[in-house]
């Protein structure tokens, strides 16, 4: 017998289950078989900062949304259309997130009443009628996946926790994915553990046979591929993506790539990365702290190598007097913040983008630096390309404000051919008479990057005032005043690409300006206004330190600019400062991305004021 | 080495030396100026790092590459630029409180590590250029500006701090003392990870004569217990005999010669130099100055650098589009 097969247009799924049930894995690898098959999709990664947080509890939740389609999608979706919950913390964690109608997948066999009254539970969801308004699939992911292992010589603890592969193989039948990437995943990972192996692997087809097979999933799902411009593609994370624009930067410019790091979430995996990748001639340095990690990267730069710190808000902190010895002895450094809910240790494994001010201004004295914020995850390889150009022309500290959720989130990318690359080239100061290490381009404003090795250009830097074009210490009044107003000039003159605005009818009521991550919510809740017939425009900054020279009269032009920012209004104020524009400002710090739906009904009561 | 032909003066900057009179950094710049001509490798490839006090001025006056950066770091920025740039010889000039208070954590790091730098320790027991406060090495019960009744800390012991950090090279001398400086800056210079030299240095006008008793001609004979390897530590009254698992200060005379530690700077067992350390308190009565350790360890830079050429000769450079087409693709036509 064959069974019917619907085609929807898009889908969003959300795997939920205790932070050992390998939800994250489970995820990723439908993510993976998902890309492969030439859908659309974007990720969330939503995990607790604890490794192990009690078994069975809500705490210990940790999800991983999936949005899929045959068109272009912008966010991970709003609500799930299909919730796989491994326990009755997952369920009650998630339910209230879940739409009406919606297709809810759970383990019957961790609906005890141990676990139900663990989470709060009085009576059993699956029989009290709670759930009459969804369509639930009782299925007992554990003893299904147990029986099917009981061949094989494992303890059932080790039998156990091959159901989150059960789990997955049913999700690859339902929604016609192809299951050969992940049984080839799981050879790799398992090669040398066999009976692991057998293990997931026999799981994972039992759980796509079980779809198969039995009445209670009656129908399957397609979604067609999504149209795409022509291309090689691969799907990318944010930390992924800015690993590999680093070690792009390295070889267009020619220069050593040297990472000073010190482990923090959500930014480690950038350093886990570049370790990978040494023979690139990549150095990743694992510092005993955040100070020794830029440090140590701003030492590589002063010999000429590309210096990059990363970490997160917390480690900024930290590493605040470095930059700002960064910006006295004007040299390249990149400093990648991949944000946290804060302030202190705050939400380790959140997003939030409220380290905004303290890029701009977490410094003592006039501290300029350059700050840019990638878009999306792909977005990073790009970003971190620009600030190798903006650090090495320009011999200055710059920002990259990545953030968690496009840190962990993953999307398909269009591989770009290495020829398209920008070339990085940079020039060394050269052996001279006379040399004076402070002689700024006039172009620029730069000073000359004079590297140690280099024969008569010896000479002494260092973090106290210098004086203009000899680099000797100088407590002039006049001279400071000078220097303090030519780094200011520096950083300002910057040259960024001018600030596009989508605007269809040229004419739209209100424009929503955003900065880094927002972009994928805006653009979405942007498309369904449109559709719903409202003349909206989306502008978009990349930089933000310098700002784009037309932003000014993109501000005026709009009469009402809605500023989404998961803070408390942090480019808001910037803007409000610089331009004297009254933006409106739209905040959430809830530790997730924007829902579309919230961003539609901010904008709608702007509209509609 | 190849001769260079160069001169202390090619050594000397043209800035002005800002220190107070009398300071015994005038002739730890000068020794250092005196011996970098011997050193054999060009100027351009000499880098002074400092961090900040009054002995982190010490760059500006040397004709070198130098980097006079922040508080207690600079062994950091040292440490990236001597792993990324090992064609350089980098010095490390810090004082009691830049690398023992404010930046302890980077100085041990450095040292477990075996960074490739030579880091000079200007001891002075005391804050200079925040002009008299006590330090981590200041005597208990110091009374200094920010310690009316006396300071409550006991003191760090440099040299056991560098040995207990799995340092693989730790000497002390003393400032005014030339030769003896120079002998402790030829062998550091030759080892090839970390080397720490606590460098006694006396502050004429916050702690002046802290360091007497090891300098005056009167006294520095008995105090100083010279180590020099394969010979007996002693001063010229006193020589060392073991004692147990420790060491002991004996009158010479009161045991027969052939009883004195013979000293072993590369003894493997850090425990030998440890308990050398320890044989100076805070009154100075015996204070070894020498060598205590010097043992071979491949240095950090140097492993770095060969797990980046290893990878690269087993599998070849790295290849951009490689890279970037790498595990699961897809193409849309």
């Amino acid at each position: 017998m064959t069974k019917p097969v619907v085609s929807l247009d898009q889908v969003t799924i959300r795997f939920a289950g205790d932070s050992g049930d390998g939800m994250q894995l489970t995820g990723d690898r439908f993510t993976m078989d998902t890309a492969s098959l030439g859908n659309d999709l974007s990720t969330l990664p939503n995990y607790p900062a604890e490794i192990r947080a009690p078994q069975g509890t809500i705490p210990g939740v940790s999800s991983f949304q999936l949005h899929f389609a045959d068109h272009h999608v912008q966010t991970p979706g709003d609500a799930p259309d299909v919730l796989v919950a491994m326990n009755p913390a997952a369920l009650k964690a998630n339910i209230k997130e879940v739409r009406r109608g919606a297709t809810i997948i759970v383990d019957k066999d961790e609906f005890t009443t141990r676990n139900l009254s663990k989470v709060g539970y009085e009576t059993n969801p699956l029989e009290d009628g709670s759930l009459d308004s969804y369509k639930v699939h009782a299925v007992g992911l554990t003893s299904l996946t147990v029986a099917a292992l009981s061949e094989l010589s494992l303890t059932r603890k080790e039998a156990e926790r091959s159901k989150n592969m059960f789990a997955l193989g049913l999700l690859t039948w339902m929604y016609h994915r192809p299951t050969e990437s992940t049984e080839n995943f799981l050879k790799a990972k398992f090669g040398k553990k066999p009976e692991i192996l057998a293990a997931n692997l026999l799981a994972y087809k039992t759980g796509w046979n079980y779809g198969e097979t039995t009445e209670d999933f009656a129908v399957s799902y397609e979604i067609a591929k999504a149209h795409m411009p022509a291309g090689k593609y691969r799907n990318i994370s944010g930390n992924t993506a800015m690993a590999y624009g680093l070690i792009a930067a390295s070889q267009r410019s020619g220069l050593k790539l040297f990472l000073g790091s010190y482990p923090i979430t959500p930014a480690s995996d950038i350093l886990h990365e570049l370790s990978k990748h040494k023979k690139f001639g990549v150095i990743t340095f694992q510092a005993e702290d955040e100070i020794a990690a830029v440090g140590s990267a701003l030492g590589a730069s002063y010999g000429g190598a590309l210096g990059i710190t990363t970490t997160s808000g917390p480690g900024v902190a930290l590493k605040s007097e470095m930059i700002g010895l960064g910006v006295m002895l004007e040299l390249p450094l990149i400093i990648i913040d991949v944000q946290r809910g804060g302030p202190s240790t705050g939400l380790p494994t959140k997003t939030e983008q409220s380290d905004l001010l303290q890029a701009m201004y977490g410094r003592n004295g006039e501290s300029p630096v350059a700050v840019l914020a990638p878009s999306h995850a792909s977005d990073c390889f790009d970003i971190a390309l620009e600030a190798a150009r903006i650090a090495t022309t320009y011999r200055v500290p710059v920002f990259i404000m990545s953030d968690g959720y496009i840190a962990n989130g993953s999307e398909p990318w269009k591989i770009p051919s290495v020829d398209s690359l920008p070339d990085l080239h940079v020039e060394f100061a050269k052996t001279q008479e006379n040399f004076m290490p402070y002689l700024r381009d006039p172009k620029t404003l730069a000073r000359p990057w004079a590297i140690p090795g280099t024969k008569g250009i010896e000479h002494r830097i260092g973090g106290l005032e210098k004086a203009d074009k000899t680099g000797a210490i100088s407590y002039e009044p006049a001279n400071h005043d000078l220097m303090v107003r030519a780094r200011a000039a520096k950083v300002a003159g910057i040259e960024v690409p001018d600030l596009i605005v989508d605007d269809p009818t040229g004419d739209a009521d209100v424009l929503i300006l955003g900065w880094g991550s927002t972009f994928g919510p805006i653009a979405s809740a942007i498309e369904a206004l449109r559709e719903s017939g409202e003349k909206v425009a989306q502008a978009h900054l990349r930089y933000i330190n310098p700002f784009p020279k037309n932003l000014g009269a993109i501000l005026e032009k709009y009469p009402k600019v809605l500023v989404p920012e998961m803070n408390l209004g942090q480019l808001a104020m910037l803007l409000r400062n610089q331009f004297l524009k009254d933006v409106i400002p739209c905040n959430q710090v809830r530790g997730l991305p924007f829902t579309t739906q919230e961003l539609i009904d901010s904008t709608m009561a702007v509209l509609h004021a | 080495m190849p001769d260079l032909a160069l001169t202390k003066k090619d050594f000397t900057s043209d800035q002005e030396v800002k220190w107070c009179p009398g300071c015994g950094d005038y002739s730890i710049l000068s020794t250092m100026q005196s011996f970098l001509p011997e050193l054999g490798v060009p100027r351009e490839n000499i880098v002074f790092v400092s961090g900040i006090g009054c002995s982190s001025r010490f760059p500006y006056y040397l004709e070198t590459f130098g980097m006079h950066s922040i508080h207690g770091r600079a062994p950091t920025i040292a440490t990236g630029l001597a792993i990324s740039r090992p064609d350089l010889t980098v010095f490390v000039i810090t004082g009691d409180g830049d690398s023992l208070s404010i930046g302890g954590n980077h100085l041990i790091h450095s040292l477990r590590r075996n960074i490739e730098l030579k880091i000079l320790l200007f001891n002075n027991r005391i804050y200079g250029l925040t002009k008299g406060q006590y330090s981590p090495t200041s005597e208990q019960g110091k009374v200094t500006k920010s310690t009316p009744l006396g300071s409550l800390d006991t003191p760090f012991n440099p040299i056991s701090l560098a040995i207990g950090a799995e340092a693989t090279f730790v000497a002390r001398t003393v400032d005014s003392d030339r030769k003896h400086f120079t002998e402790v800056l030829r062998a550091a210079t030759a080892h090839k990870g970390s080397a720490l030299i606590e460098i006694f240095q006396n502050c004429p006008i916050f702690n002046d004569g802290a360091f007497d008793i090891v300098k005056d001609g009167d006294t520095k004979g008995a105090a100083l217990l010279q180590m020099v390897h394969g010979q007996a530590i002693k001063s010229e009254t006193h020589g060392l005999v073991h004692d147990g698992a420790s060491l002991k200060v004996v009158e010479l005379g009161s045991v027969s010669e052939s009883d004195l530690v013979i000293h072993d700077a590369h003894n493997a067992d850090p425990s030998y130099a440890f308990a050398l350390s320890r044989l100076s308190s805070s009154e100075l009565s015996h204070v070894p100055v020498g060598i205590f350790r010097d043992v071979q360890r491949d240095g950090y830079g140097s492993m770095v650098n060969n797990q980046v050429a290893d990878i690269i000769a087993a599998q070849g450079a790295g290849d951009l589009n490689s890279l970037l087409t790498s595990g699961d693709t897809w193409d849309v036509q």
